[in-house]
């Protein structure tokens, strides 16, 4: 099949919608990918600078409400809901910007992104931070470098207090020494195995006990959590990571941990990791060998430029085989559903409180993808068997039947909204369901649930 | 620990609610009176707990008499009361509501025991291979399905039933070909009739689909039906809450049920490993206790297996967890088992003695142990466990861990 705009919105993007007309093919998904970024602007999400203090004030202000003063316990009460209010706003705009942007495939690969370099809040006051380290270390890059990407990545607070980069310390460095402390593998080893090389590449454990010693020195400052690279911390001594020496300067040098992520990012292993899985989470749980390969070329003879492997993937024939072999992720689903509908900006902004957490955020969790906690570094599953259980396409079933109602006042005729949501890719089965359907709600709640909508 | 903060995916409150709903005979439905015709061939009951992010064997069964582990952990178990196992282990003090078990002898453990996979430590090919129960000559990329539905592909007569998968954590031990049911408790479907038969017709060509439906279905038409018929089981004061999962595996294992397999999550102690085990062996001991409670007189006819990728390394790092290493412990449990012991040969913590200079030195194949406790349960042939369930392993000598 060749490039036409259904399977551009629907694979590409957060699928069709009546008021935006889908990219008419690669050209177009590019163009508007190497354009501006407007929504992040008209979607804001809370930076780092204001996570973190919120995180702060509302840990201390529990302290002191554990201590027993009455006014103490209302303090902390109001500071743990503005922080939640925070999150669920920062749910809200992101859920906007996949529901209202034209330029859809950014958000997927913001998406893509943020599995690819998982963060996830280890405690709750931290509720905030994947959201800011998305932001903050991933968008800008979306269509740069990856080995800016990866430099942005590890000196982001938020990926190094999830793999507990800020407390490995040089065991021999003048930290280490005063406070008997060492190292802590973490960061290191998810690294090599996950965000750059891929398991199944040549590396050691030698490597990776090589490559943490020469990440120690990466850290925040604990009370403003602001990135800094802490000499006094960092092994001494010089690093053989993969074959090549860094570091050994005193003091130690961030720029030598710059320069061992410049030749992990342009290793093979790497371009090829990246372009499966790229290939894997776009068009296929078992992708055309020969779109692989177009993908890692273009990644190695660009140096690592995202757009070229984006651009490599858009214009193979095999990105444009016929829908439906993949299943789209619960967060996808729910965004391309309100796309579908043509819900207003205003529409999802008002929606209460409450509503989000439970019918949105909780949604996405009984769906099997709890919002910003997969359930490792390795981020979300691939196969479509991994989403369609009985429980998670229950929990589908029933959003689609229950919540579109409940923000949408006026549902659409069951059988126009066949067309809307899924345009020449509707099969006989969702339209005759549609045509059937008892009521409004319901047929619209069965153009969701079908598998023709549920598959990309 | 890790809470964002925002509605858990297995909420408390709505279990609650529903395992009133669940508490009851389950037999006066139309949609069972079929499935109920077919029996099991077996009587025991077998639960696989898959513990991921590798439990640290070593601070849960503490060799505290072997001379060269107190150097090990300066910070991690510091002043606190481990309790004695005679000889020379004693049990993390966070698992003492299962002391009572062990003085029945209905719980037990293997020490220093691992899968074949060595050296790279990756959380997720660990738990592949230890869910697939092959060794380190298949590349795991190519295995489709678990052990446990291997050692199911060879036994005629089961039904969907036969074996369930619960929670919302994929099982990979159980997927592959042979027939199994997996539902997370709290699941709900609210169809109208018309709809529902739409949906079946809409799926109709789509196995994935086709079948998730199915079998959703079914169960939420078990669950809704049952209202009204009993009351959640009353728990004593002070008794660590009741584990939700653990209550609805019971629930099915009284009933057609005779394996189940769930996940817990949340082993990987990289830091602050005091609190962070602390709080899963707690939660570890509510789901035994809560799945001896819910068996009733069908624990006795019951093991439980719970195994992990990996253990953890010998020495705690540099902020008072522990990293990814090789040998650890399994945990037997259940009426049927011969507990009361530590079984396994102990190659002791010195230098020396650790895997590259760093792990427990892993003296046995956890598999055998699955295998034995197969063979023992289910009657299964040594030659079928060593060559299809578990391609490769050598099963060893009986540890007799089953009466």
């Amino acid at each position: 099949m060749s490039a036409n705009p259904t399977i551009a919105a629907i694979r590409f993007g957060f699928g069709l919608s009546p008021h935006i007309a889908p990219p008419a093919n690669a050209a177009a998904i590019m163009a508007a990918l190497l354009g501006p970024d407007p929504v992040a602007a008209t979607f804001p999400v809370a930076p780092l600078t204001e996570v973190w203090p919120l995180a702060m004030a509302e840990a201390q202000l529990r302290r002191d409400s554990k201590l027993g003063a009455p006014d103490t316990v209302a303090h902390y009460r109001a500071a743990r809901q503005q922080n939640r209010i925070m999150a669920a706003q920062g749910f809200v705009n992101i859920l906007q910007r996949a529901v209202q942007s034209p330029d859809g495939f950014r958000e997927r690969l913001q998406n893509f992104w943020s599995g690819h370099f998982t963060v996830v809040a280890k405690q709750a006051v931290f509720i905030g931070l994947p959201t800011a380290f998305a932001e903050e270390a991933l968008r800008p890059h979306l269509t740069g470098r990856f080995a800016d990407m990866l430099k942005a990545v590890v000196t982001h607070p938020g990926m190094l207090a999830y793999l507990d980069q800020n407390s490995s310390i040089g065991p021999d460095s003048r930290v280490g020494r005063r406070k008997g402390r060492g190292l802590n593998e973490n960061l290191g080893r998810e690294l090599l195995e996950l965000h750059t090389l891929g398991v199944g590449a040549g590396y050691s454990q030698t490597d990776v006990r090589q490559f943490a010693d020469l990440l120690t020195g990466l850290s925040y400052t604990p009370k403003q959590g602001q990135f800094r690279f802490d000499p006094a911390a960092a092994e001494p001594g010089a690093e053989l990571v993969l074959g090549r020496r860094y570091g050994g300067e005193q003091p130690a040098r961030l720029a030598d941990i710059f320069a061992a992520l410049e030749d992990i990012a342009h290793r093979p292993e790497t371009a090829h990791h990246i372009a499966t899985k790229l290939a894997v989470h776009f068009v296929s749980d078992t992708p055309d060998a020969g779109l692989v390969t177009a993908m890692t070329g273009a990644y190695m003879q660009s140096g690592g430029l995202l757009p070229s492997v984006y651009e490599a993937m858009l214009t193979h024939p095999a990105a444009w085989a016929s829908l439906g072999a993949k299943v789209r992720q619960p967060f996808d689903f729910m965004a391309a559903s309100l796309r579908a509908l043509g819900v207003a900006p205003e529409a999802l902004a008002g929606m209460p409180l409450v509503f989000v957490v439970r019918q949105m955020v909780g949604a996405l969790a009984r769906m099997g993808q709890p919002f910003q906690r997969a359930p490792g570094p390795n981020g979300w599953p691939e196969a479509a068997a991994a989403w369609i259980e009985p429980q998670t396409l229950a929990a589908r079933i029933q959003w689609a039947m229950a919540v579109p109602g409940r923000i949408v006042p006026d549902l659409p005729d069951p059988r126009e909204f066949v067309t809307a949501a899924l345009g020449d890719a509707a099969g006989p089965g969702v339209k005759d369901a549609a045509r059937q359907a008892e009521t409004r709600r319901e047929g619209v709640g069965l153009v969701l649930a079908s598998a023709d909508f549920n598959r990309r | 620990m890790i809470n964002g903060g925002f509605e858990a995916p297995l909420s408390r409150r709505v279990f609650l609610k529903s395992s009133a709903l669940i508490g009851c005979s389950l037999a006066a439905e139309p949609f069972l009176t079929t499935m109920t015709l077919a029996q099991a061939p077996w009587d025991h009951r077998l639960v696989v707990l898959i513990l991921r992010g590798a439990m640290d064997g070593l601070d849960v069964v503490r060799p505290v008499g072997d001379p060269a582990f107190a150097g090990y952990r300066t910070t991690i178990a510091e002043g606190d009361a481990a309790l004695p196992l005679g000889g020379i282990f004693a049990l993390h003090p966070a698992l003492a509501p299962l002391m009572p078990l062990w003085h029945a002898g209905q719980l037990g453990f293997a020490h220093a025991v691992s899968t074949p996979y060595r050296d790279k430590r990756s959380h997720f090919d660990g738990q592949d291979i230890l869910e697939a129960g092959t060794g380190m000559d298949v590349p795991v990329a190519a295995v489709r399905d678990g052990w446990l539905n291997r050692m199911l592909q060879g036994v005629p007569g089961l039904t969907a039933q036969t074996a369930f998968a619960v929670g919302r954590d994929e099982m990979k031990v159980l997927m592959g070909p042979a027939a199994h049911a997996s539902w997370a408790p709290d699941a709900r479907l609210g169809l109208s009739a018309q709809s529902r038969v739409l949906l079946e017709r809409m799926y109709h060509d789509d196995p994935l689909f086709r079948d998730a439906a199915q079998e959703a279905m079914a169960l939420a038409d078990r669950l809704d039906t049952g209202g009204g018929m009993g009351a959640p089981v009353a728990v004593p004061a002070g008794a660590p809450k009741p584990d939700p999962l653990a209550a609805f595996a019971a629930e099915r294992l009284r009933e057609e049920t005779r394996i189940a397999a769930f996940s817990i999550n949340g082993w990987d102690t990289h830091r602050a490993q005091r609190a962070v085990l602390h709080g899963q062996l707690a939660g570890l001991a509510a789901t035994i206790l809560t799945l001896r409670e819910g068996l009733g007189p069908v624990w006795k006819k019951t093991t439980v297996i719970a195994m992990t990728e990996f253990g953890r390394t010998a020495r705690e790092n540099g902020s008072g967890g522990t990293d990814h290493g090789t040998g650890g412990v399994m945990v037997l449990a259940g009426g049927a088992v011969r507990g009361g012991k530590v079984y396994g040969k102990w190659p002791g913590v010195a230098e020396s003695a650790l895997y590259a200079g760093r792990d427990l030195m892993p003296t046995a194949d956890v598999r055998a142990y699955a295998a034995w406790a197969m063979r023992g349960l289910y009657g299964l042939d040594t030659g079928v466990l060593e060559k299809t369930v578990f391609p490769g392993l050598d099963m060893g000598n009986n540890p007799g861990i089953l009466l």
